[in-house]
């Protein structure tokens, strides 16, 4: 497509959009939209967080070690500077929630490209070419279901912790734990679009572009990966979700974020210690917020697969 | 030299419970411009036949034997892109069913441009351009506003068309049209299969049609095939073939035709079924379902039960029956269908 042709259908396009069973659905379920709302608001407050933050946690030269353990506003003893209260080390955590917040949607939403990149082309593989790359991919998406993520990351993290160092680990392991998340779950997406695959394989328009004289390469990725999309994007917002609460879980048992470019998951369990000496919103706060976020995305998986599965279509 | 030679063909599909022997040295040939029908009941391998002429019989079927010459090449031993090449440029190919052969993702324009880029290095706007014009041969109206449909806004007929109009879009020297009316309504069957015709004879295109209607083969071919479990059992001029059948199968499908029976009487119809491409029965593969192959004790002859036949010559169709060898050598100058029926063929189609 050159840019000539897209853009004069882009206005049709939108007119599409308008008229589309989507939004016509999306403006008719109260829960979607408040999901979707909800959402927005997260994503933007955790990208905007570096003007948004009243201040920057990962600067040391901010904290001040005297103002630990503040409860937040609405509890007697807190400072007006720091509405939800501070940490241990004196952080603001309305800062670092925001910050926290970024780093799990990063690893959450690269972990998952990361999944879809291998488990894509892996299912398209195996589900046109059959035979013995079937097999063998297959097999091997069997091998990696049968390692759980923890263990994985467990064993990943302290090889790389052995060989390059602590600090090296800390520094890249948002990286490092996309690798891991994502490594981890490919098969899921794999096996979805490997099932979506046999059954458009077996329909017409794929015979029809081969007669065309189309290359394999060709009609995989242009004419049967778009029909597999529904499933994709159904499942990318269950897998999104997953992989936070992966970083999280890895985060608690100390296997992911350090406690100085916190996510949400090393928040939670940075306050953890702190929960029985009375301050809770240390722990409580970030673990609302990864509740909510969690929550809002699987709500709005479940608006997209009855949107998406004309089978489920309600009257 | 013919466009297209098919010799000696033998298509198995190599399954779990055994090889399945789709099509058994199976011959034809099709010039420029000329229309072929291929005609059997379903199971016959005719849409095999089809795919094969392409080189595109899917795992696990295979080409176990014979030769397809295109334009003087090879083409069960080409390399996949040289295939590609001849693919859809050179024959290409309309199916059944129009709702399932557009993708329906993509807009027609989208399909157009992009099955015109495959083969041809050319601009969008230019094979927009040729899009365009295709369509408005196809008698497509505002075909400007159809580029940008996608096909579930279309209806059946106008897809079908479309369907055509990709067919025709580089020009191809031979369609091969697989039942390409049978999931249209009668009315937009005619009127398809009248364009078909019309293009073919205005672009000199040769046509492979595989149907079961013997009345669209009638009136658009010139030649046919008919098939019976993976076999060619007859094949000639059309109008031969219709008005003056010779194998008792295509003498069984011509009876069969609502208009060949008698008013107020059930119709006709051939005994029994195909028998499973698995286990095709020795001999003739027809002789259980044959009403003329007993001898005078009542019995099945013989030969039709263990030797397959092989063709003789009867008028300027070739036929693979033993009865119909007998009778072309014990009387080698007399056609023996009588007038009287012929006539009534004819009124019938």
């Amino acid at each position: 497509m050159t840019t000539a042709s897209t853009s004069s259908k882009a206005p049709s396009r939108l007119a599409r959009f308008r008229s589309s069973y989507l939004l016509y659905s999306f403006k008719r379920d109260w829960i979607a939209q408040v999901c979707f709302a909800v959402f927005v608001a997260l994503v933007l407050a955790a990208i905007l967080a570096p003007w948004l933050s009243p201040m920057n946690p990962y600067d040391l030269a901010q904290i001040r070690i005297l103002d630990s353990e503040l409860p937040p506003f609405w509890i007697d003893g807190s400072d007006p500077q720091y509405l939800l209260g501070t940490d241990a080390q004196g952080r603001d955590l309305l800062s670092t929630i925001l910050y926290g917040a970024r780093v799990s949607l990063i690893i959450g939403f690269g972990a998952v490209i990361l999944q879809a990149l291998l488990g894509v082309t892996f299912g398209l593989l195996a589900g046109y070419l059959g035979g013995r790359v079937d097999a063998f991919l297959m097999r091997m998406a069997d091998i990696q279901l049968s390692f759980s993520t923890l263990m994985v990351a467990i064993i990943v993290g302290a090889v790389i912790k052995a060989s390059f160092g602590g600090a090296i680990y800390s520094e890249y392991a948002v990286f490092i734990l996309v690798l891991i998340i994502g490594l981890a779950e490919w098969p899921q997406y794999a096996r979805t679009v490997r099932a979506s695959v046999l059954a458009e394989r077996s329909k017409e328009y794929v015979d029809a572009a081969r007669v065309m004289g189309f290359r394999a390469k060709r009609i995989m990725f242009r004419h049967i990966l778009p029909n597999t999309l529904s499933p994709i994007f159904v499942i990318s917002t269950v897998q999104i979700a997953n992989a936070i609460i992966s970083e999280a879980a890895l985060s608690f048992l100390g296997l992911g974020m350090p406690e100085t470019q916190p996510s949400l998951g090393s928040l939670i369990k940075s306050g953890f210690d702190y929960l029985q000496s009375g301050s809770w919103w240390i722990t409580l706060i970030p673990g609302g917020v990864l509740v909510v976020l969690v929550l809002v995305i699987n709500l709005l998986g479940d608006w997209l697969r009855d949107v998406m599965n004309p089978r489920l279509y309600k009257g | 030299m013919a466009l297209l030679e098919v010799s000696n063909l033998d298509v198995r599909f190599a399954l779990r419970q055994g090889e399945v022997k789709a099509l058994r040295d199976v011959s034809f040939t099709l010039d420029r411009g000329e229309r072929l029908g291929i005609v059997g009941e379903s199971g016959a391998g005719k849409s095999v036949a089809a795919f094969t002429i392409l080189n595109l019989i899917a795992k696990p079927g295979y080409i176990a034997d014979g030769s397809i010459r295109f334009d003087g090449r090879e083409l069960t031993t080409m390399k996949p892109r040289q295939l590609q090449q001849i693919r859809g440029n050179k024959i290409s190919m309309i199916f059944q069913d129009p709702m399932m052969t557009l993708n329906p993702v993509l807009t027609i324009g989208e399909q157009m441009i992009e099955c015109l880029k495959a083969h041809r290095r050319i601009r969008s706007r230019d094979a927009r351009e040729i899009a365009l014009n295709k369509l408005r041969q196809v008698y497509i109206p505002s075909p400007e506003r159809r580029l940008d449909q996608y096909p579930h806004e279309l209806s059946g007929g106008m897809r079908q068309r479309i369907i055509i109009a990709i067919a025709l879009l580089l020009d191809p020297d031979v369609i091969v049209a697989d039942e390409p009316t049978t999931a249209l309504d009668v009315t937009i069957q005619a009127e398809i299969m009248e364009l078909l015709l019309e293009l073919c004879e205005k672009h000199n295109v040769a046509l492979i049609l595989i149907t079961h209607d013997l009345g669209v083969v009638s009136q658009v071919t010139q030649r046919t095939l008919v098939m019976y479990a993976g076999r060619v059992i007859e094949q000639g001029p059309t109008r031969e073939i219709i008005n003056d059948a010779q194998h008792p199968y295509t003498q069984g499908l011509i009876n069969a035709l609502p208009q060949m029976a008698t008013p107020g009487q059930r119709l006709n119809q051939i005994p029994g079924s195909m028998p499973s491409l698995a286990n095709t029965p020795p001999g003739c593969a027809f002789h259980p379902r044959c009403s003329f192959s007993d001898d005078a004790n009542g019995e099945r002859r013989r030969d039709c039960r263990e030797v397959i036949p092989t063709f003789v010559r009867s008028g300027n169709c070739d036929v693979a029956c033993h009865m119909v060898r007998e009778l072309v050598e014990s009387r080698p100058s007399e056609s023996d269908a009588s007038d009287d029926n012929s006539h009534k063929h004819r009124e019938a189609l």
